[in-house]
């Protein structure tokens, strides 16, 4: 067995415009680590997320998940597909696209479908999924009409009911009040105790630490350094050059003007 | 009285009066809150009435089963009976009569009195009156035609909207699901119901952080040109989001057919229900013929 989750080697990816969404990307990511992959806002973060979870393909390079490759012919196969969706999950950035189903339960309720489940089966593990997350009161409900966080909880729990060995999370605290994202990093932080495999993006430095211990920095498609969060955290001239934090002119008490880094922790960035 | 100089007027000049709302703005504003208010408003759809306690299964089939007997009767007497029974229906389902007056009776015959309007003058036949000055026909035939559509339409619109006022919307997509109904169908029919609001709010938010970008007014053409221009992200946006969703249903292990849980349970009273429909159904096609 790979002892790799993740082996991407010279990944070029473009969308119909001329700018490349990604280009060059190699890296890799072991069974069990705990990523965050970071950039600003058009990075190409999004795209190598559904990069890894089969969605997109890349137009050169190669993709090996889980030991295997990973290519559009693969996935025609019924049978590896099925394996491949329960494997590897992923949470879209955006909650409206994630949640499509009439309830809450339907929603939990749909990748085991797919997957033909028993339906007996599929009741319980609904029923038990509901009460993990502790949201078997909205279970009736419609999920676009529910808040940010429970949103969250339904799109995490419309997942993780196939107990996938990786989980890839786009975005996963951004817009969420602070006790909402400290519920999911909780929650991140308990579930990779289990030897899980958690690929997360974001461009909220304040909660790296947490819910990582390897950082992959990108830009412009590109990747431009990796390293332990302590490592990148405090490498101010490559997160400046990386526009994750920007430089601020202004005046402190009895001090005048001066520049300092800043980050702008805990506001979401306008989408 | 002295007017005081050192405050800075906070309004623009032009825009002293109350700021207006533009036309655009208005309408998708309204048509959002109009729609939230059709589509979301569930509790008429909770409250204990007779259609309420009915399978979602058989209301729809039933209801449907009404609207075409009604879109198919050539019998005045018929359609009206079939009107007297919606009525009889929303009332014993707690259905606001007055919600159903203003906001479903009043809009459809302004709506279908428009198109119907022209057929009483042109529709050939025996004249009854003419009108002075223009003397135009009015015509028996004209009439009967006018008041076929008014009245059919009426009944049939008060009939789906029963059934969209005390069904949750989610059961009645999966009640559509459960009926075999094309998955594609009602795919399209949910994102509908789904994205329409989401991107009406989109739009609406648009508008307004656009105004609240400008001094003054936009004129007509510019009011214009922003609804074009506008139109064209929301269609991006719409085109994105349902590509997207298609990507998170092949996260998920879609594969070119939706599977669902069938968790409805019919009890008696829903065959007797069932019965009830076909039977009035069978009867306004016979007698309506
Ligand atoms: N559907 C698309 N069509 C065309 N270009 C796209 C599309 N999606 C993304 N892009 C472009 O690809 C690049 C990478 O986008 P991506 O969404 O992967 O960035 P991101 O790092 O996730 O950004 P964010 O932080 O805003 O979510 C951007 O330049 C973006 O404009
Ligand atoms: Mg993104």
């Amino acid at each position: 067995m790979s002892e790799l989750a993740f082996d991407l080697q010279n990944i070029f990816y473009h969308y119909n415009s001329e700018v490349a969404a990604l280009s060059d990307v190699s890296f890799s990511v072991a069974r069990g680590a705990r990523v965050a992959i970071l950039g600003a806002n058009g990075s190409g973060k999004s795209t190598l997320l559904r990069i890894l979870d089969g969605l997109y393909f890349p137009e050169r390079g190669q993709i090996n998940v889980l030991g295997a490759p990973l290519t559009e012919e693969q996935l025609q196969d019924e049978e590896f597909a099925f394996r491949f969706r329960q494997r590897v999950a992923l949470v879209f950035q955006n909650p409206d696209v994630q949640l499509f189903n009439p309830t809450v339960f339907d929603e939990i309720a749909f990748g085991p479908l797919q997957m033909r489940w028993p339906k007996a089966q599929i009741r319980e593990r609904v029923e038990e999924t509901l009460a993990l997350f502790e949201i078997t009161h909205l279970k009736n409900r419609s999920p676009h009409r529910l808040s940010g966080g429970e949103k969250k909880r339904v799109a995490l729990a419309s997942v993780l009911i196939l107990d996938p060995e990786v989980l890839l999370m786009d975005e996963p605290t951004a817009a969420l009040d602070p006790k909402s994202q400290s519920m999911v990093i909780d929650f991140l932080a308990g579930w990779a105790g289990s030897g899980k495999t958690i690929v997360t993006t974001t461009h909220d430095l304040s909660t790296v630490g947490e819910i990582a211990d390897h950082c992959l920095i990108f830009q412009n498609g590109q990747l431009m350094a990796q390293g332990a969060p302590a490592t990148i955290l405090g490498d101010n001239g490559l997160l400046e050059r990386t526009n994750l934090i920007h430089v601020h002119r202004h005046a402190h008490d009895g001090q005048g003007i001066h520049s300092h880094p800043h980050q702008h922790i805990g506001h979401a960035h306008p989408h | 009285m002295l007017q005081s100089t050192s405050e800075a007027p906070l309004v623009h000049p032009k825009s002293k009066r109350k700021r207006r709302q533009g036309f655009i703005e208005r309408t998708v504003r309204s048509l959002a809150d109009v729609l939230e208010q059709a589509l979301f408003a569930e509790e008429v759809a909770k409250a204990d009435g007779l259609l309420q306690s009915i399978d979602p299964r058989v209301k729809v089939v039933g209801l449907l089963l009404l609207v075409v007997a009604t879109a198919s009767a050539h019998s005045l007497s018929i359609i009206l009976a079939l009107f007297a029974l919606a009525l009889a229906l929303a009332l014993l389902s707690h259905v606001p009569i007055r919600r159903l007056a203003t906001r479903v009776w009043i809009g459809v015959l302004f709506f279908t009195g428009s198109i119907a309007l022209p057929a009483i003058f042109i529709t050939p036949g025996v004249a009854l009156v003419h009108v002075p000055l223009l003397h135009w026909p009015i015509t028996a035939q004209g009439i009967k035609a006018a008041l076929y559509l008014l009245t059919r339409v009426e009944t049939a619109t008060t009939l789906s909207v029963l059934l969209v006022l005390c069904t949750p919307w989610n059961q009645v997509l999966k009640a559509l699901r459960v009926l075999r109904v094309p998955v594609v169908f009602v795919v399209i029919l949910g994102m509908t119901y789904r994205y329409i609001f989401v991107l009406l709010q989109t739009a609406a938010d648009m508008f307004e952080s656009r105004q609240s970008r400008l001094v003054g007014r936009l004129d007509g053409q510019e009011q214009r040109r922003l609804a074009a221009a506008s139109v064209g992200v929301l269609l991006g946006k719409s085109l994105q989001l349902s590509s997207d969703i298609y990507l998170a249903m092949l996260a998920r292990g879609y594969r070119g057919e939706v599977y669902t849980l069938d968790d409805f349970k019919a009890q008696p009273r829903d065959w007797l229900a069932l019965g009830g429909f076909v039977i009035v159904a069978l009867f306004a096609f016979w007698f309506g013929r």
